[in-house]
């Protein structure tokens, strides 16, 4: 087991190595973040070259992605290319927001998505059936943000016209800096946690209804059903909790769709998060910050699959690694 | 852990188990006259006369006794149709500005609106169908052949392809795919509709390539693959004569899918202002367009530019994820008996 997770650790290094190596090249290539400083009269052109020297822009790309390399172990992931500013500190207070709504999210989801899976299951072809199945092929189907600016619009309007406000549609508290647990911040994560919470939600209980009518059908659970088992505690012990493990796996897949989501969501929203933050970067070129959000990212994207695999392991002691 | 003890990702991953149908299942297809037999059995005792069916009349009408699969046909021909022939139907020109018409809700006059300039929004909203279904089209049919060809090549082989193939898969998985998107247009594809398909395929050809990969792996070692190698068929006969036959019903369903996860995805992009650039009408575009006037002169919101282009991209998406479910259950070969 330790060996299997050592190995998994190990062959990552290569994998984040090389798609670190091809998106700073992308980004690299993109353009200049200097661009703009170029065709400003406020500066001479003797300071952009200055600049550029000092931020190595003038090398090679390759070299240029070890100095990246360098940074990001000694300094913190380094200082932005486009404000000078140190980017560790900005990183970690998006992640923090992000990380708020998107646990939040998740855990309702997981809780909805698989209460109503197994009902699902119990009750196939019922009416409550039809109907959730329903919803979640709309889950599917709907984009994202247009979710997100769907919900914005409902609640902007019911301000507009009843001047009541349940929901904030942007922000994230009403004054800057204000206590990350509160009531008016959640009032203000609300929708975004409502948009990514209904899209997990639509996978998640798709996944569980289907995994759940796998093991309704097998043998054990006729026998145990023949051997006078009472239904509560057959679907209970026997079936919810085998039914369970495929969705571990599920979730922890749809950890980097969740990160996709949430750029789109924070964008719709103005949310203070690593996604917004990433969009923001990247129309400004800004090769570090882009860089730091895709280190940071990939790291955890490959951090949680890892889990997900050994989490399988644990519950399904049918698995063995070797 | 394995791959294959993974679930697959996509959208409608839940019932995707069925797509990839198991050795037996595949197996079985090679020995098609099982059910035929049983079936002949069941007409004689009927006293009916028995009509020869190949495999495929089969799929077909199991796909045309799906209700939901049918609606989605209707609804893509539909939509399609209306995108294909978009300069007939559309009662004005996408870029017609009138002034003395801006922000106008629906009404008879303008189905869907008027935007901040005065265009009429149920125009640009066919216009934008067009693109969409282009983009989706374009980037399901080369995603496919490409991942045909090389998860062909790399499951029959194996070899350094076949970990080169997989090595670049692991890369597309380690990233979220829409960060990787955004990052690739700001490079090579932003404005251009055909750019921004180009880089789709890129990251969309390795779903297929797997699925193939896998079928192939499988069946290389199957008893009739040898009998065909041993009689002398060469290694391109053996491929495409008979394993790929194989694929075919996952690949149909993998490929209805990825229309919809394209069009998706290019919608996604061009909100953010990275993927199709005004003034090419996409329907992405014109939810993001919308977001730049979102008031109308009395105060309210206009909303109608944002609703009906979204709610198009989720009736065209919800129409091919229908489709692609009944070609699933048409195509199945494990579930060769009519459904009574």
């Amino acid at each position: 087991m330790l060996t299997y997770i050592v190995r998994r650790i190990l062959y990552s290094i290569p994998v984040l190595f090389f798609s670190t190596f091809l998106s700073f090249i992308f980004v690299a290539y993109a353009g200049n973040p200097l661009a703009q400083l170029r065709s400003n009269p406020r500066f001479s052109q003797q300071t952009v070259d200055n600049m550029t020297h000092q931020l190595h822009l003038d090398l090679p790309v390759v070299q240029r992605y070890f100095l990246w390399l360098q940074d990001v172990f000694t300094h913190k992931l380094g200082n932005s290319l486009y404000t000078g500013q140190a980017l560790w500190p900005q990183i970690t207070r998006t992640m923090g927001h992000t990380a708020q709504f998107i646990i939040i999210s998740e855990v309702l989801a997981l809780i909805l998505g698989v209460s109503i899976g197994i009902y699902s299951a119990i009750r196939q072809y019922s009416v409550f059936d039809y109907l959730f199945t329903s919803i979640s092929f709309l889950g599917f189907a709907m984009p994202t943000f247009w979710l997100a600016l769907l919900l914005q619009i409902t609640f902007t309007d019911i301000f507009l016209h009843y001047n009541v406000r349940i929901f904030y549609t942007s922000g994230l508290n009403s004054l800057p800096g204000g206590p990350a647990w509160s009531w008016d911040r959640m009032q203000h994560l609300a929708l975004p946690i409502a948009t990514l919470c209904i899209i997990s939600f639509a996978l998640y209980s798709r996944y569980m209804r289907a995994s759940m009518l796998d093991v309704i059908n097998s043998d054990y659970v006729r026998t145990a059903r023949a051997k006078g088992v009472s239904e509560w505690r057959v679907i209970m012990r026997h079936v919810f909790r085998n039914a369970l493990i495929p969705i571990t796996t599920v979730a922890a897949l749809n950890f980097g769709a969740l990160l996709g989501g949430a750029i789109v969501t924070e964008t719709v929203f103005s949310l203070d998060g690593i996604g917004f933050f990433f969009i923001q970067s990247l129309q400004t070129l800004d090769l570090y910050a882009v860089m730091a959000y895709l280190l940071i990212t990939a790291i955890a994207v490959v951090v949680f699959n890892l889990i997900a695999d050994i989490a399988y392991g644990f519950l399904d002691p049918r698995i063995r690694y070797d | 852990m394995t791959e294959a003890s993974r679930p697959p990702q996509g959208p409608l991953a839940p019932s995707d188990d069925s797509l990839f149908p198991s050795a037996q299942g595949l197996e079985g297809e090679n020995i098609a006259p099982n059910s035929v037999v049983g079936a002949v059995d069941d007409t004689h005792a009927a006293g009916l006369e028995l009509k020869v069916r190949s495999q495929w009349s089969y799929a077909r009408m199991r796909f045309f006794r799906h209700r939901l699969a049918l609606i989605g046909l209707f609804g893509l021909v539909v939509i399609f149709g209306a995108g294909i022939f978009a300069g007939l139907i559309s009662p004005y020109s996408y870029s017609e500005i009138d002034l003395n018409h801006i922000i106008q809700g629906p009404s008879l006059a303008h189905y869907f609106g008027t935007d901040a300039l005065g265009r009429d929004q149920f125009t640009r909203v066919i216009w934008g169908i067009r693109t969409s279904m282009e983009v989706g089209v374009f980037v399901a049919v080369v995603s496919t052949f490409v991942g045909l060809v090389i998860g062909a090549v790399a499951g029959y082989y194996g070899g350094w392809l076949d970990n080169l193939l997989m090595r670049a898969t692991d890369l597309v998985l380690t990233l979220p795919l829409l960060a990787i998107l955004l990052t690739a247009t700001a490079l090579l594809g932003q404005g251009n509709q055909w750019r921004v398909s180009l880089i789709l395929v890129f990251f969309f050809w390795t779903g297929i390539a797997r699925v193939v990969r896998g079928i192939f792996l499988s069946l290389r070692e199957k008893e009739y693959v040898e009998a065909a190698k041993a009689s002398g068929a060469g290694d391109a006969r053996l491929m495409f004569r008979h394993i790929l036959p194989n694929t075919l019903g996952p690949i149909v369903v993998n490929a209805t899918l990825a229309v919809g996860t394209a069009i998706l995805v290019e919608a996604a992009l061009s909100f953010l202002n990275f993927g199709i650039k005004p003034p090419t009408p996409s329907l992405g575009v014109l939810v993001s367009d919308a977001q730049a006037n979102p008031n109308t002169p009395t105060g309210g919101i206009a909303w109608w530019l944002t609703i009906f282009p979204g709610l198009t991209i989720v009736v065209i998406v919800l129409c091919v994820n229908f489709v692609g479910d009944g070609l699933r259950d048409a195509l199945d070969p494990t579930q060769r008996r009519m459904r009574a």
